[in-house]
């Protein structure tokens, strides 16, 4: 079967089986290795990306089920090559460590920078709640997008 | 657990960037100013960073472990069902290990694979291993190869184990005497079980073939060498043929410190046989069922006080559970021994610490490393102590702690960096713990029959040695270089590996500031076996004490020998300069050596010291615990990084509230049950409370800059202050880890109390899915085939 989806802003046409998981699709046949499994379940985050703007496990989505949609993953976040206001508040407040869950974490982020819902300790910790980080104890992550929504009124 | 209420902190973007620090005495050791961010930290940020699973190889095969799926049986046959076409895969036993069938660690006893006619020791050992080109080919051969054994009784309880890897006794004065003199024995009996590592990227390893006829891997790791030399011994390797390189790794935290080894061995052996480069790459599911935890241990303690509350003998023994191999247990016994006292003066201290054997997988490194478990304990005693006198657990501490002058158990005398009173005071201050102890109180006194909720403080006080134990690092002799290469770059050369912790921005830092250049000008090589010299393993928070001590030596050197050529500045005449490069070695820090065996001596160079206070709020319908608020302070000796240091503080702080409250493997047959992330449970950022930390600096002099270490400090107090939190909102003390709402509501009712963690239940489960009927992860959804109508996955 053969699917077409826009990644990252540019359309794209997957030769594969459609319960492929568009985890290994994006990582396997589109080379984009910046999205991460973690537990293949559904249970860590590490795969977040955007269906649509909605936070997806990519781990839990077959391939059929995103033809046509438009899928947003960390390799599209940096703007001409530059960190975007999210990646630069994560690097300035330590909210990326060993980085593994970062690129999901950056995704659940942007998810809720662009939502316009209030920054507030609950409102973030909420909005990462399905993101999991073993190094960080989530202070300084909770603090990096606490101070991208200062900075960047949510654009991403 | 529950969620942290949102009215406790007030986010100020900006605030982030200006950490608490509090130096001590400290002479002014030239900071560099302003710290810089983490050097791979844009490439972690884009998604650039290669780790294991990221790299390709083209033409690489898969490869899978086929293990035992009992916890004690011979190994009679290993049999290949005629109705799958071996030749399209390679199949690996112990026959084809070319060298000695041995992981190389302390002890010899973990094989590659099992030989043919040898014991199966636990549930996860690898048996046999398969290989080819495609995922799908692995997963049917799996389904036509089988074990045939036979099944050899087992044991769980290491109370139970006539097997012993180790022991130790750490002896001053007459602890029995002392005993006898004493007004009043308080004992106690403190189990803790295992605790997964749970670092976020699985373990992996890709062994690639060379034309020179070695072997080259890549992995997720933590120490290199320790790879370098069981490829030599096992696969009968010259040193140059061997090689091992780092790839990016998704945390460690000790996970990553000899399992590795393992996996190398493996990915290498299929490699071999099949002559392509092969991937091993382990999902959550084989992860935690195969690889090392923290050990679980029982502490029997029984301390001695005086009536006017001094403390006057102290016996405790501990037991730790080894699992089925040696690994590492020497050294983690090692270390949860010489910590068990606690950071408190006593004349007369017996500790007698043994490792056993069990059927069950082998427990290994995790962050603190044997001390966590047995500073649980001298937590745990000396709350209750405070308790049974009546009397603040801060005022107790406040007499108890060492100061400087004091002798420890060992006979080590602390003359200096002793920062125990320091961090008690910080984190006491910065928390109101006397304060809130107090309304706590009230609050208990207040509390109506039909109250829901309760709230609680606790307090812990802790010393981790700094770096590896008694005569270790002498042994080590580890070597870290710099260079000054041929095009006029300054090179550092470790071994020492970056997993998050910040080792490649904290070496630049530190060179950069000793050579009087900038941050950027100083790179850092990579991780490869072929490169750098062994710097020694990146563990017991030993990288920036020994190695940044060594590199800063180095950096020293190489100025004076270039300024000396060039009668310049070193930051303007270093591009002028012949290129060279500077080896330096570990010379012992000053001191008395350390006797392994009387066990007696300086057991570390120097201590960091870590206080914490737990506000939880525990709810008294489903004894649920909620951290709400935690404070640790942390003296590290000298703060190179402010933000990674914080990082390290409050991400071990929250690995230890996970220990305290949630985190438990539960074994039947020596395997464990909840062996998915679905089941083995982390703290999410809900579960997590606002975690404020403070560094405190009291410098050691034995090193340049004068850095202890700060990896594992906060992970010896947290699970203490948590428990003892608890039992100031519940009037219950929680002997067994984790506090978890059965143990809490037994121990609230005088019901039975659940089972004792980290010792397997004897009957089999027939309902549990076995490792290898599950589907591994893949290029397909496992769960349901490509005929199936889709799910509707997003909501």
């Amino acid at each position: 079967m053969s699917y077409r989806l826009t990644v990252n802003g540019d359309p794209v046409e997957i030769e594969a089986p459609g319960m492929r998981r568009l985890l290994d699709a994006l990582r396997e046949d589109l080379g984009l290795t910046g999205t991460k499994e973690g537990c293949g379940e559904g249970e860590c985050g590490a795969c977040s990306v955007l269906v649509d703007g909605q936070v997806v496990d990519s781990c839990m989505v077959p391939l059929c089920q995103v033809e046509g949609a438009s899928v947003q993953t960390v390799e599209g976040l940096a703007e001409d090559g530059a960190l975007n206001v999210l990646q630069a508040a994560f690097l300035e407040t330590g909210g990326a460590q060993c980085g593994i869950c970062t690129p999901g974490m950056l995704m659940a982020g942007e998810a809720f920078l662009a939502s316009g819902a209030q920054p507030s300790e609950e409102s973030i910790r909420e909005a990462i709640a399905g993101n999991l980080c073993r190094c960080t104890g989530y202070t300084k992550i909770v603090e990096a997008i606490a101070l991208a929504a200062e900075r960047g009124s949510g654009a991403g | 657990m529950e969620r942290p209420s949102s009215t406790t902190r007030t986010l100020t973007p900006g605030a982030a960037t200006t950490p608490l620090i509090i130096p001590t005495d400290a002479p002014s050791r030239g900071r560099a100013a302003p710290a810089p961010p983490r050097r791979e930290g844009p490439e972690k940020l884009t998604g650039l960073a290669k780790y294991a699973d990221d790299l390709i190889f083209p033409g690489a095969w898969y490869g899978t472990t086929i293990r035992s799926t009992e916890p004690h049986a011979r190994l009679l046959g290993i049999d290949l069902d005629d109705a799958f076409d071996w030749s399209r895969v390679v199949v690996v036993t112990a026959d084809d290990v070319p060298g000695e069938n041995v992981v190389s660690l302390i002890d010899d006893d973990q094989p590659v694979l099992v030989p043919m006619g040898g014991e199966i020791k636990h549930q996860a050992e690898p048996v046999a291993l398969i290989a080819a080109a495609e995922r799908s080919t692995v997963r049917e051969a799996r389904r036509h190869l089988s074990l045939r054994t036979e099944r050899l009784p087992a044991v769980f309880d290491p109370l139970e184990s006539e097997q012993q890897f180790a022991q130790y006794v750490v002896e001053r004065g007459d602890a029995a005497a002392a005993m006898q003199r004493a007004d009043r024995v308080i004992e106690g009996t403190y189990r803790v079980g295992h605790q997964e590592q749970l670092y976020i990227e699985n373990q992996a390893m890709i062994a690639v073939p060379q034309p020179n006829g070695g072997i080259t891997v890549h992995g997720s790791l933590q120490c290199p060498y320790y790879i370098h030399k069981a490829m030599k011994r096992a696969l009968a390797m010259g040193d140059e043929l061997a090689v091992v390189v780092q790839a990016e790794t998704g945390g460690g935290f000790g996970g990553k410190e000899e399992y590795p080894s393992m996996i190398a061995l493996h990915a290498a052996l299929l490699a071999r046989k099949c002559g392509k480069p092969v991937r091993m790459i382990y999902d959550r599911h084989e992860d935690i069922s195969a690889t090392t935890k923290r050990h679980p241990a029982v502490v029997r303690y029984r301390s001695g006080i005086t009536s006017d509350g001094a403390l006057v003998a102290q016996e405790i023994e501990v037991i730790m559970d080894g699992g089925a191999y040696c690994t590492l247990t020497p050294v983690v016994l090692s270390r949860g021994t010489l910590h068990a006292g606690g950071p408190y003066r006593c004349e007369d201290v017996r500790i007698v610490g043994r490792a056993m054997a069990t059927n069950t997988p082998p427990n290994g490194a995790f962050r603190g490393f044997g001390a966590p478990q047995t500073e649980f304990a001298a937590e745990m005693q000396v709350n209750k102590i405070a308790d049974a006198l009546g009397e603040s657990p801060l005022e107790l501490r406040r007499r108890w702690v060492y100061t400087e002058g004091d002798t420890t158990p060992t006979g080590q005398v602390l003359r200096e960096s002793v920062g125990g009173p320091a961090v008690l005071e910080a984190a006491a201050e910065a928390s109101a713990f006397e304060v809130l102890r107090g309304r706590t109180r009230e609050a208990r006194e207040r509390r109506g029959r039909g109250a829901r909720k309760a709230t609680g403080v606790g307090m812990a006080l802790a010393w981790h040695g700094a770096g590896f134990t008694g005569s270790g690092e002498v042994h080590l002799a580890s070597v870290a270089s710099l260079e000054l290469t041929g095009d006029h770059r300054i090179r550092i050369l470790t071994a020492s590996t970056e997993m998050g912790q910040g080792t490649k921005t904290i070496f630049p830092q530190l060179v950069a500031d000793a050579l009087g250049v900038e941050y950027d000008e100083v790179e850092i090589a990579p991780q490869d076996t072929s490169i750098v010299p062994d710097s020694g393993p990146t563990v017991a928070s030993r990288t920036a004490m020994v190695v940044g001590g060594l590199l800063i030596r180095a950096a020293q050197n190489l100025r004076a020998q270039v300024e000396d050529e060039t009668g310049g500045s070193f930051a303007d005449s270093y591009r002028d300069a012949t290129p060279r490069r500077v080896d330096e070695q570990f010379t012992p820090y000053p001191g008395v050596p350390f006797d392994d065996k009387t066990y007696t001596g300086d057991a570390y160079p120097a201590f960091g010291w870590a206080a914490a206070v737990a506000r939880v709020e525990v709810d008294l319908d489903t004894c649920e615990v909620a951290v709400r608020d935690f404070v640790a302070a942390d003296d590290i000796g000298h703060v190179i990084h402010p933000v990674l240091a914080e990082g390290q503080v409050e991400g071990g702080s929250l690995q230890a509230i996970g220990y305290a409250t949630i985190e438990e493997m539960k074994l039947v047959d020596g395997r464990y049950q909840n062996d998915r992330l679905a089941t083995y449970l982390i703290p999410t950022a809900l579960d997590a409370p606002i975690i404020r930390s403070i560094l405190v600096e009291k410098p050691y002099s034995g090193a340049p800059h004068g850095a202890k270490g700060v990896g594992e400090l906060p992970m010896d107090v947290g699970a203490p202050a948590v428990v003892a939190a608890i039992h100031d909102a519940t009037g219950v003390w929680i002997h067994d880890l984790p506090a978890t709402p059965e143990r809490i509501l037994a121990a609230m009712t005088d019901g039975p109390m659940p089972p004792a963690p980290g010792v397997s239940q004897e009957q089999r489960d027939p309902q549990a899915p076995r490792v290898e009927d599950l589907p591994a992860g893949g290029d397909e959804m496992p769960l349901r085939s490509p005929t199936d109508p889709p799910q509707d996955f997003i909501k």
